[in-house]
Formats: C-alpha cells, structure tokens, sequence
C-alpha cells in the first residue's frame, strides 16, 4: 500500500529573530562598523543582518575578555564558576527547541538532528565541564593548574552551536575568557548563546562573541592579546594559524579535516553497518570533519552490501530542513554546493561510477542528492581529499593488513570505523589504525567525556574529556609538579 | 544477495548466493507465491549440524546499532493526512484478541460484532484471535465476513507437550473453522541448538494446518540476543511459515520495535532469496495509537509498502483498537471522546 508522511513542519513560532544583531562583547551587544546578511540555506531568505567585526572591534572585544579575566573570572573559586556552567546547560535545555530550530534555519541541517544531537550533547558540554571546574586539581595536570588567559576561538558551520559548546566550556572551566568568533554563514545561534550568557548573569567579558568572515578570525588569532588560539575549521586555514601562532608562541589548538575509513569486514552484523556507512557519511549532509568519506568494503560482501546500502539510501528523505522526517538537508552555502559539484565531476572524470537515489531536490536553496562512487581507487581525488558532503566513496579490500594499509593511506587521521562481529580483529585493527578517534560497529557516537582529535593534518590537541583540559591550562612540567610548589 | 559471496560461510549457506548452497547456483529461486515449502533448501534442514551451520552463517545483528535504528525511526512524525491512513491501517491490521482462562461464548461473540464492526465508521479488523475450543464459536459469527478466524494451538502459550498432542491441537482448530492457526515453537529446543527438532514440529504443524496459515510465535521475550530472533525467523520461514509472530502475549517484553525490526529484516531477506512474501506479526504490548503508528512506520521504512496490508504484516492486540478509535474520532471531530464512548468489548 502506498505510504508517505504528511509534512510535519516544525514550528518557526518558537525563534524571534531581530533585524540586525550587534557584537557581544563586554557583556553586551554593541554595534560595529559594517553589516552582513545571513541567509538560510534551504530557501535563500536572509533571516537578520549580523556586524562584521573590524580590527577595531576585535581590540575592544579582546580588550573586555582580558578585563574579565583578571578582574573576575581567574580569581573566581572554581566552585562558583561551575555554578554558571551549570546554568548556562540547564538554559540551553530550556531553549533547547528555539535554539533547534535556529540552528537548522541557519545551517540547513535537518530539525531532527539539530533537535536530537547537537543541542543535546551542547548542553551535554557545559554540564560535563561544570563539574570539572572545581575538581581540577584532580585532573592530573598538577596540584593548582592555572588557567592560560584569554582564549581566541573560531569556529566553523558545520555544527555551529555545538562546536562552540567544546570551545567555551573547558575554557571556561578551566578559568580562561573567551573572544570567539562563529563561522561567516552560521552566527545566530553564537549571537543566541550570548543572550543566554546575559540571561546567567554570567560575569561582563567572560564570554564575547564577534562575528565576521575570515579577515575577522584573522584579526581575532594575530591579536596579542590573545594567549591560546583555538581553531575548528579546514586544513588550509588551520595550517596558516600554526604557522601564525608558531611566530607569536601563542598556544594552539587544530582540529581539522578528515578523510575517514568506515572498514566493513565481511562478518559485520550487514543491517547495522549499512545504517553506519549512511550515518557516517549522510549525516548533517556530510558535512562533519569526522565523516566516513571513505567507504573500505571486504569484497567478498561488496556486492552484497552494494545492495543493501542502495535500497538503504533510496529511502532517505531529502527536503525541507524543518520538517521533521528530513533525513538530509541543505548544503550550508553556494559556495559549498559548488565545491562538492567539482568534487563529484572529478570522481566521473577519474573512472568513478557515480550513483544517487531517485532524488527530487528542491528549486530554491542549496542541494546535493546522497550520492556514492564505486569502483573508486585509491588514487583517485575522492579517495583522497576531503569532499565535506554527501559524497562516499567506495574501495573494496581483501585482507586486515590491506584495510589497514589503504585506511591509514591519507594525509588526514582524524576518525575511522571498523565493523565486525568478532572482538579480537577490532582491537587489533584499531590499534593499527591512525586516526584519533576508532569506532567499533557504531559510527559518529560523541560525548563530552571523550577526548576528540586527529593525527596528521586533522590537528592536534583533543577536546572533551580529561585530555581536552590540557589545551586550557597552563600545564606544569613534571618537576614542578614534583617540587609541589 | 546474489553477489559472490566467497570466504562467508553465512552467505554460502544463503539462499540465492552463487556459491555452492542449498539453492541453484548463481540464480534466485523462481519466485512461486504458491510453492508451501522452502523453495529448494531442503539441504539446509538435513540435521542439526547443518541448520546450525546455515542459522549461525547468517549475518549478526547488533544490538546496540538495531535499537538505535528503532529508536530513531520512532521519532518519525505522522501527521494529519497520514496519520488518518496510518490509523484506518494499524485498525485493519489488527488480530483482535481474547486469550484469557475465563474466555466464554458470550465474550467471543462480543468480540466478533466488534471486529466485523468497530464503530466510528472504521474498517473490520483482520481477524478475531481466540483458543482452539472457541474457534468454532468465532467461525460462526464471522461466517460470510472479511474477518478471519485464528486460532492458537500447540499448547500455547508454553507448547510444552508430545508432537502428538500439539498436532491434534492444531486438527482441532482448523477443523472448527479456524483460517488461521499461530502456533509456538519449541523455545527448549531451539535454546539448546535442537534446531531440527524445532523445523521437524514447524513442518508437522504446517501440514496439519491443511489451507490454514500458518503462523509461527517465536516468542523473542525468551529467546534473548537478536542474533536468535534472526535465526529462529530464518528457521521458521524454511520450515514454511507463513508469518512470523513475536511472542504470546504471555511473556515479559512481547512485541518490541527492535525485534520486529530484525524480523521485518528477515522477511525482506528471504524475499530477496526466493521470491515469497512472509508476513510479521508483532503481537503484545502494543496498546496506544502512538505504538501502533511506529510499528506502521518500521515496517514502511524496513519491509518496504509491499508489506503494508494485512495479509503481509499484523498487530496482536486487544486494547489497542479503542485507542485507534478514540484517535479516529478525534482526526474527525476535533476533539477527544473517552473510553466510555468506545464499547469495551
């Protein structure tokens, strides 16, 4: 019988978006020099003008940020600090719908998935590294780590609100200030998470947010005020920062590209691992440094799993970011779509066989239909650098040392996946595997409790957990610890 | 399925691979919606050694990864125009069911007007499901109407006694009228790798049911892991099942979406195999509007529409069709009645 979904729009009710938004700094909005538009993806409308952040403002904000840090925040007993995390967790579940619903006005995600995985596991951040703020002479970096100062942060699109909860809240823990900056195409819900910090009373300067394109994360990361940068972003920005900061011997933080393995041993559990290579690569529209661009496939079971994964994919939703059965939305912006659309002609140009669903895309907005290669090689610019869309390409294997091989063989080591029924050729592959973060019959799986980062040109530094602390304190040297100060 | 499927003992042992196995090489078996039996794989059933062997080919379930694909396709929102069909769906997919020591004539005759006509303007339901001494009982009142009778027999709910016994259970209720016969496997059996023991009853049982169908309880609540639900259906369907059904009633948890989700995975599989469409039906436990819609959903987005009709997927249920009631009442008026605007029985 002939099913489908009514559309279950969720409501736009929830969000009331200003024309034009100010920079946070200091504790408040003030205006800036110049404007940008932000539109949403999915239908081109400009939802609110937002200020670029010139040089000048950039002082101003950094200015705040060090008042902030040595007048309140690094003087503050971590007891009370934490107080503040907490409650700015606890607003972001309160808001958790409005703040949903501007995530995927801004970005194109799908409500489902800001609703369901980046707001969550946002305030999922701030409760994790609350607690540690007053437990961090516990956190193995010495008896009293000391914050490192004011932090310049920038993030990038991709999952806008969450990437700046694993920015703000172990800096925040850990006692440092913030400057940060939210990617060009993406502001609101930066501009939204700063009315919640005035809304927690949180301390002036402890946390400003300036908007802009890349000349204002370019001020933001040289600015001498600046004690520790932080950056999530591509490989090619990231590299000009560890140059930049390499001159300044300011500290540093990268977490960059990936071009991820997602491994199918023949033995897999096949319907669960057909829902990862679709989870991995699909969502957020692959969009997602961690992605499982790469699919590595025993070819005894390619044809097999071929199959399974095209009649998978032939049932995912592609539409209207709101509605609530969207599996796959718009592609973040113009700019990206027609990145990805080169990406995709090199894949037919190298010998690549290209297939997508039967996939109507919507006239207005910015769209890509889930699509896959097979018959990719290793040599292939598919296979080899980061696409960041819904893009898989597909490699086959014959032997663990072979999977090994071609997984490790990439520039990037950020993330991989290995799927197997059997234990003991988990731990051994992921053990050979580089890459930060190894999956086992499961794929894109975050928690604040672990730590996250790449090898390689994915960066360096993790965030989350215990390790991520590191990155925002000012780690003593073993002597030190030693001589207990 | 039909790919080369060298170094997978699983896959040689599957039907439709073109590695040596039970079924012709390199072809799926010619689907036949008529062939009973299991299409070519009688090799598969020779003992237990080579049941077990095909049963633990197959490939795992992860049960962590299939809870979460359940839980997520839960979160799907059916709304409006597709809410109403959902609910007219689930109501005529429904196996209305009184399976109670204190059943009496009188109870199964209430139970039959219900199903012939629930109220509001809504369809029948599929069929009225009683114990085999009230089959006849059921026959009678539905005689000439679209609801069919079903019946279980093999000593449900436990099915712990002589083949014998179990085989006269089953006469029994076809010979009362009963269309439909849901017997319950062997659960001792099959848990201690007796798994031709478990086929030989299925076989007996179907040839017992004559033009019955046959639909076979593997009772999942006691069955543990879902790598045994994928078995126990694979064993069912190539002992001749016509539907596989969750669980009795009887036991805590029944129908749960995760396990109707590996069960709906298995029927697609042997479809792809040999062409024959089985039918699942998740039965207990499902008691709201709200369960019903998700089950409609899983089976939409896992089987497939080919499976949403009632001769291909069912819901074993009781309370539940005062709640699509309720709920189609309130798609048509606008507001909630109450249970003393529904007929309890």
């Amino acid at each position: 019988m002939r099913f489908d979904y009514a559309p279950a729009p969720e409501s736009r009710s929830v969000v009331s978006l200003r024309d034009s938004y100010g920079l946070f700094t200091g504790g408040e909005f003030v205006a800036g020099s110049s404007v940008f538009k932000t539109i949403s993806p999915a239908s081109e409308e400009v939802l609110a003008e937002v200020t670029h952040a010139g040089p000048e403002d950039v002082d101003r904000a950094v200015a705040a940020a060090r008042h902030a840090y040595e007048r309140t925040w690094s003087v503050m007993p971590g007891k009370e600090r934490g107080k503040y995390l907490f409650r700015i967790a606890r607003l972001i579940q309160e808001r958790a719908r409005e703040i949903a619903v501007l995530e995927t006005l801004d970005n194109g995600k799908p409500i489902r998935e800001s609703r369901d995985v980046d707001i969550p596991l946002a305030a999922a951040h701030f409760f994790y590294h609350a607690g540690w703020a007053d437990k961090l002479s516990y956190a193995g970096f010495g008896p009293s780590p000391r914050p490192l100062g004011v932090a310049g942060q920038v993030i990038p699109w991709n999952f806008p609100l969450l990437m700046l909860a694993w920015k703000i809240a172990p800096a925040l823990a850990c006692g440092n200030t913030v400057v940060l900056k939210p990617a060009e195409t993406t502001p609101l819900t930066a501009l939204l998470f700063a009315e919640i910090c005035q809304q927690a009373d949180l301390p002036p300067g402890v946390v400003n947010v300036i908007t802009g394109d890349g000349a204002t994360g370019h001020a933001l990361v040289a600015h001498p005020g600046i004690d520790k940068v932080a950056f999530t972003g591509s490989t090619e920005v990231g590299k000009e920062i560890a140059r930049m900061c390499a001159v300044s011997g300011q500290r540093v933080t990268l977490e960059l590209g990936g071009k991820a393995a997602n491994i199918v041993f023949d033995d897999a559990p096949i319907d669960q691992a057909v829902e990862g290579i679709v989870n991995g690569i699909f969502f957020n529209q692959g969009h997602v440094c961690c992605a499982g661009s790469r699919l590595l496939v025993q070819e005894s079971i390619a044809d097999e799993l071929m199959e399974s994964l095209r009649r998978r994919m032939s049932r995912l939703r592609l539409g209207d970011p709101l509605d609530k059965n969207t599996d796959i939305g718009a592609v973040n912006s113009r700019a990206q779509l027609d990145k990805i659309r080169i990406f995709a002609e090199s894949g037919v140009a190298d010998g690549a066989e290209r297939w997508s669903p039967a996939c109507p895309l919507p006239d207005r907005g910015f769209w890509f239909p889930p699509t896959v290669f097979t018959g990719v090689s290793q040599a292939h610019r598919i296979a080899q650098e980061e696409i960041f869309g819904p893009v898989l390409s597909v490699l086959t294997f014959r032997t663990p040392d072979e999977a090994v091989a071609k997984a490790n063989n990439t520039p990037y080591g950020l993330s991989a996946g290995v799927w197997t029924d059997k234990g003991s050729l988990i731990l051994s592959v992921a053990q050979r595997l580089r890459a930060g973060v190894v999956w086992a019959n499961t794929f894109n799986r975050f928690d604040p409790a672990s730590p996250f980062g790449g090898y390689k040109e994915s960066g360096y530094g993790r965030e989350g957990g215990r390790h991520g602390l590191e990155a925002y304190l000012d780690v003593l040297g073993p002597s030190d610890v030693l001589g207990g100060q | 399925m039909n790919a080369p499927a060298a170094g997978r003992p699983g896959h040689a042992a599957r039907p439709g691979s073109s590695r040596p196995g039970p079924s012709p090489a390199g072809s799926r078996v010619v689907p036949d919606e008529s062939t009973r039996h299991t299409d070519g794989m009688n090799e598969v059933a020779a003992s237990d050694a080579s049941l077990r062997r095909f049963l633990h080919g197959l490939p795992g379930v992860d049960e962590a990864g299939a809870t979460a694909r359940a839980g997520m396709l839960a979160t799907r929102s059916v709304k409006t125009d597709a809410k109403r069909q959902a609910i007219d769906l689930a109501i005529s997919m429904i196996d209305l069911t009184t399976l109670e020591g204190q059943d009496t004539p009188g109870k199964v005759r209430a139970l039959c007007a219900k199903a012939r006509h629930p109220g509001f303007g809504a369809p029948p339901v599929a069929a009225v499901c009683v114990y085999p001494d009230l089959a006849g009982v059921a026959a009678q009142q539905l005689r000439g109407t679209p609801v069919k009778v079903a019946s279980v027999a093999t000593s449900f709910p436990s099915g712990r006694a002589a083949l014998d016994v179990k085989l006269a259970d089953v006469k029994s209720a076809v010979a009362a009228g009963a269309d439909e016969v849901d017997m319950v496997i062997d659960r001792g059996a099959f848990l201690s790798g007796r798994y031709r023991a478990v086929y030989e009853e299925i076989a007996a049982v179907r040839i017992a049911c004559g033009g019955a169908h046959l639909k076979v309880i593997l009772e999942t609540g006691e069955l543990g892991p879902l790598d045994n639900v994928r078995r126990a259906s694979w064993l069912a369907m190539l002992a001749g099942a016509d539907f596989i059904k969750t669980s009795t009633g009887k036991v805590s948890p029944a129908a749960t979406l995760p396990v109707t989700l590996v069960m709906l995975e298995a029927v697609r599989d042997w479809r792809e195999a040999t062409g024959r469409r089985i039918g699942v039906k998740a039965a207990g436990g499902i008691r709201t509007a709200k369960d019903a819609i998700r089950y409609i959903v899983l089976v939409h987005e896992t089987a497939g529409e080919d499976w949403l009709d009632a001769r291909y997927f069912r819901l074993g249920a009781s309370s539940l069709l005062n709640d699509l009631l309720m709920q189609r009442d309130r798609m048509e008026t606008g507001r909630y009645s109450g249970p003393d605007y529904v007929t309890v029985d």
